[in-house]
């Protein structure tokens, strides 16, 4: 009893600590890039809980949920261009909230025809449904502007009590205000009965029709609710760039917000936020570095399915309890030897696809190669025959010192059988 | 490039979430390319940074800019998603960058020139200049024109310029069939060859004019069935992609005799895909080809070959570097708004001919090539026995075309 | 005389461009439809069998175009038919045996997004090997001739050999199924996998080898579609969604219902594109006219033509709807 007290606390003392840091962080750091990159993240965030909604929460994989961000953000952006041109007397501050209701709508729109099914069907029916908009985007042009896509300036309406959007502060905030009531909302859904329905619906339908339940009602709502806050990120991520052009609810930024979650982890509530400041950083920067980002993306993303299908989320409660029980300490030398060996085994696959993309892409620069902290001469085959030697290498000795982790990890679970799964 | 040392540099600023900031220095001017350089199509973006690198150390050779400062490219990956390019931008201009590059994509090109005018009305001590050199979309230079923006490139109106002043000249033409992409930019070569084949060739039969959903179509056959039935002679085309190289590629298997005029099939991957479809069939657009005969650029063409493997595609940016290093050194100061004020009234005489941009749009105007692809002649493509060979050439005057640009000027 | 003739003529020349029309559209058609097939038979073999639908399936495809395009530059064509099917094969029964089993017990979302994975890291494996641009991947000068003429169109021999091939596949794998004792089993276990289990038998093995013969086939498909569609690291892409709608039309599991829908899908969008219809032209016939501007005047002005390849995603919400278990699916999606 006390831990869960002890554990709900932490929680809550982390929460506010993070809500803190959030306002705080333009004061720490002075540059515009890292505003701007806060922007985007902070909107991912709310993009990712809301398609956890669904995944996590109610365990529909959807590879659509774009539509509902795109949408709802096209709406959003005729809304503010209205308010620019005085026709619509509500504050910009408040689009976001009107976009959520758009994708709502939408949601409730292709809800009824998708959450008649669920598992496999289900992901084939948002696929179709998020293809079918995507090619209609193109041809409607006088609502999603073709091509080019529609532009507005937030700035344009009138200022609401002195805040007229002209600076990426007061955007950035605004972001971190809709954030966290959304954030808090999306919680508080999973503490209902309807979002406890959801997670009964996800573990087991038939039992869940048993007790009186429709499935299908509980998909649905599920599935509004989670439109509602995608909205609100388009709606968000409207005002924040003030352009929406087809991409944004195109099948490839569906998959993005998908990879996100999982790696986060979907089972836990705070497996998306992670998942999105994660992937977010991962595209805006890692792309400055290496060509390959993708793939080392996509390498990131099957090892999580293969091997912590909990994701980033899940790997971090299961180091909770032996936290707890003050037993942390022996796993730290098996994490150290293993995690070497993998170290050793990364290091040798990321050269062999660098030197790949070296000589595919990059061969005018010459056979040279800056690698880690060393060159490498692509020409030479000595140089091909060490990278595949550390790499085999490196694979062996982890395979050879994953046992020693496991048994760490089977000594502390026989040690506290009943604190520690 | 150390990677590791990039790595590590980048984690820590990642983590302080402030990006790549370097110290603003003064004996360099930064010019940042902002376009797709990861995914399927992250070739075009890859080949646009090594031309702007060559012909930036060109440059740089021949004594820099504005008494002696150097150019130095720095590329940005913005996965050609307009959104992703507001992040880079903004990259770019905390690293010091005030001259942008980007070519691919008009809507990243529409979120660019958006994003400078309120950032260059809100930072006027900070002001940024975009230099377009493949955005075609007619509307950047109309409705969305903007001081802040030139345009190197011809537009798609230009070209189609260039071609119905080719088909003008060809008696062989009595029937045309328009296949577009649909969205903007497709609809506005339909509108543009419409208008311009009524003037110059009143007697000309549109029989055709079809609009496909973007890379959607992964069949052409029953396309070309149906241009068949319409018995054209020729298909004026601004696809691109798969959408241009099926589309021909499977004309030719069909042996669909038709010329097909296009925008984009000089481009690269383009020879590759077609095959010989293409030979004697496949007309292109361009201000430049390897078989322009001109000793200053084949021999620049030969440079740009040895150095990077490939074949050389956008002459034009020799041009804008030229002309971009003109206006500094005559403003004698690498300030935007000083440099564009000269720019924008700017003639220019290149090794092909006299060039201008407009100062009412800011688009400029040089002679254009019209192009068939043939396999008897002096310089191949991409490794295959395939290259273009002139057929056609319009002045930069001939290609004039109206605008409807309202500049708002700083 | 001579003026009730010419409407005859004029009417003549018109049946005659209208058969040709019709006879060509239907031949592209089949031929569309029967590559298509090739690619979702060894899906919903899969899909029926595992549940897994394998979004890798596509860029399986596309690594067989690559492949053949290979194989072919240095031994030939014949060889790389052969070979690249093989490799594709052996390499998918291996993801299966090492990756999909490994999944299997995180459930059917864990399987599909394993698959996903893949296709993004085979998506980037080809374009790191072949380069960003497309490959040259020509049709074998032996095939490269016309082979008949339908009125007027010469009829390329190497789409009818595509076609024959098709068939000949269509036909081997219904008789691998239908007479030999693994085909037993897998039908077996199409329907009744817990059973065939307990009587015995191998399920994963059984598994592990659909799944190479489905990777297989998608590599022949690509082997043999590389040449006549572009060989790049971008027809993956269109491909694997069409292929989608094709297994849930068809009915999961279903191999004849993979026959129809591929041909289905095929046709449909081989004619739409005649059609040049929009509301408008009926709005018109029916004497309306209406204002020309906003999204409903986007709507009213599409033609048919214009929306043909988005029409399989309408027909699989359309049989969704309707009929959840697809023209000869046994059970619900």
């Amino acid at each position: 009893m006390t831990s869960t007290f002890t554990s709900r606390h932490t929680g809550r003392i982390v929460w506010a600590a993070a809500i803190v840091l959030a306002l705080l962080l333009p004061e720490l750091v002075a540059s515009k890039t890292a505003l701007t990159k806060m922007c985007l993240i902070g909107i991912t965030i709310v993009f990712a809980l809301s398609y956890n909604v669904l995944l996590g929460q109610t365990g529909l994989l959807s590879f659509g949920h774009a539509v509902y961000f795109g949408l709802s953000g096209f709406t959003a952006i005729h809304l503010i261009n209205l308010i620019g041109q005085h026709q619509l007397p509500i504050p910009v501050l408040l689009v976001p909230l009107f976009a959520g209701i758009t994708g709502a709508f939408f949601g409730l729109l292709f809800g009824v025809l998708s959450t008649r099914r669920h598992g496999t069907a289900f992901a084939m029916i948002s696929l179709a449904i998020a293809e079918l908009v995507a090619a209609s985007s193109l041809i409607l042009e006088s609502f999603f502007g073709g091509e080019s896509g529609i532009t507005t300036d937030r700035s344009n309406g009138p200022a609401f009590f002195g805040i007229d959007l002209a600076s990426q502060l007061q955007v950035y905030y605004l972001i971190v205000g809709w954030g966290v009531l959304s954030a808090i909302a999306m919680y508080a859904y999973t503490r209902t009965p309807l979002g406890r329905m959801a997670a009964a619906v996800r573990d087991n339908p038939e039992r869940a029709e048993f007790i009186g339940y429709s499935s299908r009602m509980v998909r649905l709502l599920s599935f509004i609710i989670s439109a509602f806050f995608a909205g609100i990120a388009g709606g968000l991520a409207a005002i924040n760039y003030e352009i929406m052009t087809a991409t944004n609810l195109s099948t490839a930024a569906s998959g993005s917000v998908l990879i996100m979650v999982y790696i986060g982890g979907a089972g836990f509530f705070y497996g998306p936020i992670i998942g999105a400041i994660l992937i977010s950083l991962i595209q805006l920067s890692l792309s400055d570095i290496t060509p390959a980002w993708l793939l080392y993306l996509g390498l990131l993303f099957v090892v999580t399915v293969l091997f912590a299908p909990a994701g980033i989320a899940g790997l971090v409660e299961r180091h909770i309890p032996p936290l707890r029980a003050g037993m942390l300490h022996r796993l730290i030398p098996p994490y150290l030897l293993s995690g070497g060996a993998g170290l050793v085994f990364a290091a040798g696959v990321i050269a062999l696809l660098e030197m790949n993309y070296h000589i595919t892409l990059n061969a005018h620069e010459g056979p040279l190669l800056g690698l880690f902290w060393m060159k490498v001469d692509t020409g030479q085959p000595m140089a091909w025959v060490a990278a595949i030697i550390v790499t085999l290498v490196g694979f062996y000795l982890f395979r050879r010192t994953w046992p020693i982790v496991a048994n760490a990890w089977n000594d502390l679970d026989s040690r506290q059988p009943g604190d520690l799964r | 490039m150390n990677f590791m040392h990039k790595l590590a540099s980048v984690a820590l600023v990642s983590l302080a979430l402030t990006g790549p900031v370097s110290a603003q220095d003064a004996s360099t001017v930064k010019l940042a390319l902002i376009d797709g350089q990861s995914g399927p199509n992250g070739f075009i973006g890859e080949s646009m940074r090594q031309h702007l690198q060559f012909f930036a150390e060109r440059q740089n050779a021949a004594g820099g800019v504005a008494g002696g400062k150097k150019l130095d490219v720095i590329a940005f990956d913005n996965k050609f998603d307009p959104q992703e390019t507001i992040v880079q931008l903004q990259k770019a201009i905390d690293a010091g960058a005030r001259y942008v590059f980007h070519g691919n994509s008009s809507a990243v090109g529409a979120a660019i020139v958006d994003f400078l005018e309120k950032h260059n009305r809100r930072n006027p001590e900070q002001s940024v200049l975009y230099i377009n050199f493949a955005a075609l979309d007619p509307v950047l230079t109309n409705e969305k024109c903007s001081f802040w923006h030139f345009r190197f490139d011809a537009d798609v109106n230009i070209r189609t310029a260039a071609i119905t002043n080719q088909i003008k000249n060809d008696p062989s033409i009595k029937k045309v069939y328009l296949f577009n992409q649909d969205y903007s930019f497709g609809k506005a070569v339909r509108t543009a060859a419409t208008q311009m084949l009524k003037e110059k060739r009143p007697d000309i039969q549109i029989v055709g004019d079809e609009l496909i959903p973007l890379q959607k179509v992964t069949d052409f056959t029953p396309y070309i069935a149906k241009i068949r039935a319409t018995g054209a002679d020729a298909v004026i085309s601004a696809n691109w992609g798969n959408d241009l190289n099926q589309l021909v590629k499977t004309g030719g298997e069909l042996g669909l005799p038709v010329k097909w005029f296009t925008y984009f099939a000089n481009g690269e991957g383009g020879v590759t895909a077609l095959g010989a479809a293409g030979v004697g069939r496949v007309f292109a657009v361009s201000e430049w080809h390897m078989n322009v005969p001109n000793p200053t650029t084949e021999k620049m063409a030969d440079e740009f070959g040895k150095k990077y493997n490939r074949d050389m595609f956008f002459y034009r940016l020799d041009t804008v570097i030229a002309m971009l290093a003109r206006s500094m050194n005559e403003a004698k100061t690498v300030d935007p708004k000083a440099v564009a004020e000269k720019l924008e009234t700017m003639t220019y005489k290149t090794p092909l001919g006299d060039t201008y941009v407009r100062a009412t749009d800011h688009q400029f105007y040089q002679p254009l090539y019209v192009s068939v692809m043939a396999d008897d002649v002096p310089k191949k493509l991409e490794k295959t026995p395939f290259g273009f060979k002139t057929v056609g050439m319009s002045a930069a005057k001939e290609t004039e075309v109206p605008t409807t640009c309202k500049m708002r000027r700083p | 005389m001579a003026t009730s003739v010419a409407p005859l003529l004029c009417c003549y020349a018109w049946t005659k461009t209208l058969l040709e029309q019709l006879a060509i559209s239907t031949l592209n058609g089949v031929i569309y439809g029967m590559l298509l097939f090739m690619l979702a038979s060894g899906l919903t073999l899969i899909f029926g069998m595992m549940g897994v639908l394998n979004l890798a399936h596509a860029a399986m495809y596309m690594l067989g175009a690559y492949l053949g395009y290979q194989i072919s530059k240095t031994l030939g064509f014949l060889p790389a038919l052969i070979l690249a099917p093989l490799a594709l094969g052996i390499g998918g029964a291996l993801l299966e045996r090492y990756g999909l089993r490994r999944v299997h017990q995180h459930g059917h979302v864990s399987e599909l997004l394993f698959t996903f994975g893949i296709a993004f890291m085979i998506q980037e494996a080809v374009q790191m090997i072949w380069g960003r641009i497309g490959v040259p991947y020509r049709i074998p000068s032996a095939l490269d001739f016309p082979l008949f003429r339908l009125f007027s169109t010469p009829y390329p021999a190497y789409r009818i050999f595509v076609l024959l091939l098709a068939i000949a596949i269509f036909f081997g794998l219904f008789a691998a199924l239908s007479r030999t004792r693994i085909g037993l089993i897998i039908r077996a276990a199409l329907t009744h996998p817990g059973m065939v289990s307990m009587l015995g038998h191998d399920v994963p093995r059984v598994f592990m080898l659909v799944f190479g013969a489905g990777a297989g086939l998608a590599g022949l498909a690509g082997v043999i579609g590389g040449p006549i569609f572009v060989t790049s690291p971008s027809m993956a892409g269109a491909l694997g969604a069409i292929l989608f709608t094709v297994v849930v039309i068809g009915g999961l599991g279903s191999l004849p219902g993979a026959l129809l829908a591929s041909l289905l899908v095929g046709l449909v969008q081989t004619f739409a594109v005649v059609i040049d219809v929009s509301l408008d032209d009926v709005f018109k016939i029916a004497g309306f006219t209406a204002a020309s501007t906003g999204v409903f005047s986007d709507i009213r002005h599409t033609t048919v033509a214009q929306i043909a390849p988005i029409l399989p995603y309408l027909m699989l919400l359309v049989m969704l709807v309707v009929r959840p278990r697809g023209l000869f699916g046994s059970r619900d999606v």
